[in-house]
């Protein structure tokens, strides 16, 4: 083999002799932290167009005034303490129509600039609120801006934003992304044309609109995003020299340029699925340091409540009794992803641990299912008194390798339980776009939300959120659940914020979840990371707001580690 | 000639006009739009964000009307914004045809410098060894699926030896010819082999064809060697139908190669199409594919004078292109 290799070797440099080339790219990038994700963002400005590679790549460059931490409680970013009843920040008050109303008054840290030295200050709270609010922007959670009614200014750094409504998650303002009034007031001018004429999408790289540990500094479209240290950040300096985050939409050509050195690290936000990442680990188990990180998407099957068979509580149950989730989960996630057994996830502080919990039992299964009219017959498939089959459709995103390996697990369990199962999936575009959205699955449809710790699940759950055509399609409550006590308790979560008597609420809808069962739970997603062994620091968070918040302390030398 | 060109370019603008037609009312029809990719993104956007998002973007009128809005104002030069770029469809496009239009000009260029020589000399000697080995490169070539080729590459030469990149377009902080060239080393020589089997059978059936005829038949007995020969006589003529497949190509050139693309991250329109049509950007989708519509009218009307150049026999002005 000796020679063989000599003679690679000796094209190699034959061709570098002729041809001028150089070394691999990871050699060229020398200090720089390579990141590949798979999708890039289709525009800069931070209030414009939600997606997770924007959020992944501008939390570097930019802060919430409040997020999540990677322990999924809320926390001060730019302020100096979250509001509280308690503390005397937050107050209730009546709005000018009477109704119940808040006053939230927050401190903005001192020293806080922007990339080009203008200091951050409540005029640009203001400013952020006055765009934010306004329709023509085209700012995505218009909704969150107008339920502020008004921003009082202090000073400099005090401000209160008064709120439409008395909510327990007062003191969260994740979506409150500041824009710096001194670049950004021109371009909202004429508000209908603000969109394409932000400095975010004009001007990219101009230092004054970052304010992060990095700032932008290049973006080649569809390629790259190259972000440099931010001198003029106070906090913890940032160790790399530079970040460049490069968009590999192939999953093998990502895990490929992972090897060859092209990228250092695969975004487990959004770089490669669990199974894609399970299988790369399972190749080159020692090469690379592996975080599964368990998350807030709940995977989950929708039941059509208006289906006449789906209507009986008793053969909903039946249908998760009989379903062996848990081996599921050993068997083809390598156990990464949890079981779930109610619609909040077992990290969040919310979760009630005595929750109700459906273990696989398919002689129970059988027998809820004998009560409820569905007797064996001789083909295996259940009957009921007319004859009618123990029918149902099971409709998910064709495509989706992981979902349709879990399907066909669950048609086998089911058909063992005498269900039979029909599968008919459709492209994410049709299933999302048409039939999940206007309620066309006939019985049973398979996807995944995305929350955030604490969130209350009104648009999925409460009555008021049913789709229809006479609403225009909006709500989320696919299956249909229409129940006075679930509504009660969504409605009371909100604003019943005495912690003890809040979090009796929350167990009280887990319980009635685990009871009506509007969804079959399945499982909560793990993101999976996959990243240099030299790189330390990282923390994955789980949910929405990425664990690029806290670049500043992500350490490594790439020469000083396996590569 | 001038005639012709009239002719054959009010008919290109008919067709195009038909053309983004049947674009926008394809993608229209499609199911979905990007404000439910937002949903998926942001748990905290409400049905009222979702409502007022739509009717922001227009997504909430009927097709019909936003095609109308559409073509009067491209009618005036105003191609509209992307919007999932938020740029000017114009602007986001350009620069990714440049980059297709480098990489497929070097593909079909290097493919036409292999096939042309491969296909005669198998061409010449049918049945032999060089026959036996062009046909397996060719067939090689057509029936090997692009991504696993490319899948192939990257393995050996960019994971294994690490000779060149295993995808971008440039290393950051670079960005010379030199590196440029080696991050394009990979994609070309895919796309090529690829290429080149259509071509080199082509090439090698057409000649076979002339070689056969009459008067291939009277320059041997006049003695003339069979370089010349073949060159000067039987290629001449059997190129003919080659003009058509590359004509045919010319569009390709500007619609770029998804697949290879992808694999190779390499920001070509090809990809950009296909984005911007599953994030339903309707300008920016049919900016891409009325631009590759065009370039292949273009590309056929180059072909037919083409014809004229390669057999002096045919005239344009007569119609049908034979005398």
């Amino acid at each position: 083999m000796g020679w063989r290799r000599h003679l690679v070797r000796l094209g190699s440099a034959a061709c570098a002799a002729v041809f001028g080339f150089a070394l691999p790219p990871s050699a060229l990038a020398g200090g720089d932290l390579i990141i590949g994700i798979s999708q890039f963002p289709g525009n800069f400005n931070p209030n414009i167009n939600a997606m997770a590679a924007k959020t992944y790549i501008l939390h570097m460059a930019r802060r919430p005034i409040t997020v999540f931490d990677a322990d999924w409680r809320l926390i001060c970013m730019l302020c100096t303490e979250l509001p509280s009843l308690e503390n005397g920040r937050a107050r209730e008050e009546t709005t000018s129509e009477g109704k119940s109303g808040m006053a939230v008054r927050y401190t903005l840290k001192p020293g806080l600039k922007w990339g080009d030295g203008q200091p951050i200050t409540t005029e640009d709270v203001a400013f952020t609120w006055k765009v934010g609010r306004e329709p023509l922007s085209g700012v995505t959670v218009l909704d969150f801006y107008k339920r502020i009614l008004s921003v009082e200014v202090h000073d400099k750094r005090n401000f209160t934003l008064h709120l439409d409504r008395r909510t327990c998650d007062f003191a969260e303002i994740n979506e409150f992304e500041l824009l710096p009034k001194h670049l950004e007031a021109e371009a909202f001018a004429k508000p209908a044309e603000y969109r394409h004429r932000s400095l975010y999408e004009t001007d990219t790289a101009n230092p004054g609109l970052w304010y992060g540990p990095y700032r932008v500094t290049d973006v080649v479209s569809g390629s790259r995003v190259v972000l440099e240290p931010n001198s003029l950040w106070t906090g913890t300096p940032p160790h790399f020299k530079r970040v460049i985050v490069t968009t590999i939409s192939n999953t093998a050509s990502m895990t490929s340029n992972l090897l060859a050195g092209g990228i250092d690290y695969v975004a487990g936000e959004i770089g490669l699925t669990l199974d894609q990442a399970a299988a790369f680990r399972s190749r080159y188990p020692n090469r690379f340091k592996y975080v599964f990180k368990k998350s807030l998407v709940y995977e989950h099957i929708d039941l059509n409540l208006e289906n006449p068979i789906l209507k009986d509580p008793r053969v909903r149950r039946a249908l998760l009794m009989a379903v062996d989730r848990k081996a599921i989960s050993k068997q083809l996630f390598d156990g990464y992803q949890p079981v779930a057994n109610s619609v909040v996830n077992p990290l969040d502080t919310v979760y009630d641990p005595d929750v109700r919990k459906v273990t696989y039992d398919p002689s129970a299964a059988g027998k809820l299912l004998d009560t409820a009219g569905w007797k064996t017959s001789e083909s295996g498939i259940r009957r009921n008194a007319g004859g009618k089959p123990l029918r149902l459709q099971l409709m998910t995103t064709a495509g989706n390798r992981t979902r349709e390996l879990v399907e066909q697990v669950l048609q086998s369990q089911w058909r063992d339980a005498g269900f039979d199962i029909r599968i008919r999936n459709e492209p994410a575009r049709v299933f999302f776009g048409e039939t999940v959205t206007k309620r066309k699955f006939p019985a049973m449809a398979m996807y995944a939300w995305l929350t955030s710790p604490a969130k209350v699940p009104r648009g999925q759950l409460h009555s008021s959120m049913i789709p229809t055509a006479k609403n225009g399609w909006s709500g989320q409550n696919y299956p249909g659940i229409k129940n006075t006590q679930l509504d009660e308790t969504l409605d009371s979560i909100e604003t019943e914020c005495a912690p003890a008597a809040n979090k009796m609420l929350w167990h009280r809808l887990q319980d009635l979840y685990a009871t009506h069962l509007p969804a079959l739970p399945l499982y909560f997603r793990a993101e999976p990371h996959i990243m240099p062994k030299w790189l330390k620091g990282v923390r994955p968070t789980g949910h929405q707001y990425a664990s690029t918040l806290w670049i500043e302390h992500w350490r490594g030398n790439k020469g000083g580690g396996v590569k | 000639m001038i005639r012709f060109l009239i002719n054959r370019l009010g008919g290109s603008l008919v067709v195009l006009l038909i053309m983004s037609f049947i674009i926008y009312g394809l993608i229209g029809l499609m199911p979905g739009d990007p404000i439910d990719e937002m949903i998926a993104a942001n748990p905290d956007l409400t049905s009222e964000d979702v409502a007022h998002l739509k009717s922001l973007h227009g997504l909430d009128k009927p097709i019909m009307e936003r095609y109308g809005n559409w073509l009067s104002a491209a009618l005036g030069g105003d191609f509209g914004y992307s919007r999932i770029h938020a740029r000017p469809a114009l602007e986001i496009l350009m620069p990714h045809l440049w980059n297709t239009t480098v990489l497929m000009s070097i593909v079909m260029a290097l493919s036409l410098a292999i096939a042309i020589p491969l296909g005669v000399a198998a061409a010449y000697k049918p049945n032999s060894f060089l026959d036996y080995g062009a046909n397996l490169i060719s067939f090689a070539g057509i029936s090997v699926p692009p991504f696993w080729l490319a899948l192939l590459a990257i393995i050996i030469f960019s994971v294994t030896l690490g000779w060149f990149p295993a995808g971008g377009m440039e290393t950051v902080g670079d960005g010379g010819l030199g590196d440029r060239a080696r991050h394009m080393v990979l994609p070309v020589m895919v796309l090529t082999l690829h290429t080149v089997g259509g071509y080199t059978r082509f090439i090698r059936a057409s000649m076979i064809q002339t070689l056969r005829q009459d008067f291939i038949r009277t320059a041997r007995a006049k003695g003339m060697s069979d370089i010349r020969l073949l060159i000067h006589h039987a290629l001449r003529n059997a190129i003919l139908p080659l003009v058509t497949v590359v004509a045919l190509g010319f569009g390709s050139l500007f619609s770029g190669a998804l697949i290879t693309e992808t694999m190779f991250s390499w920001l070509g329109v090809g990809k950009l199409i296909f984005d911007s049509i599953l994030g339903n950007d309707f300008n920016l989708a049919l900016v891409g594919l009325l631009f590759a519509t065009l370039m292949t009218l273009i590309g056929n009307i180059i072909a037919d004078i083409a014809y004229t150049w390669v057999d002096p026999r045919i005239d344009l002005a007569a119609g049908a292109g034979r005398a």
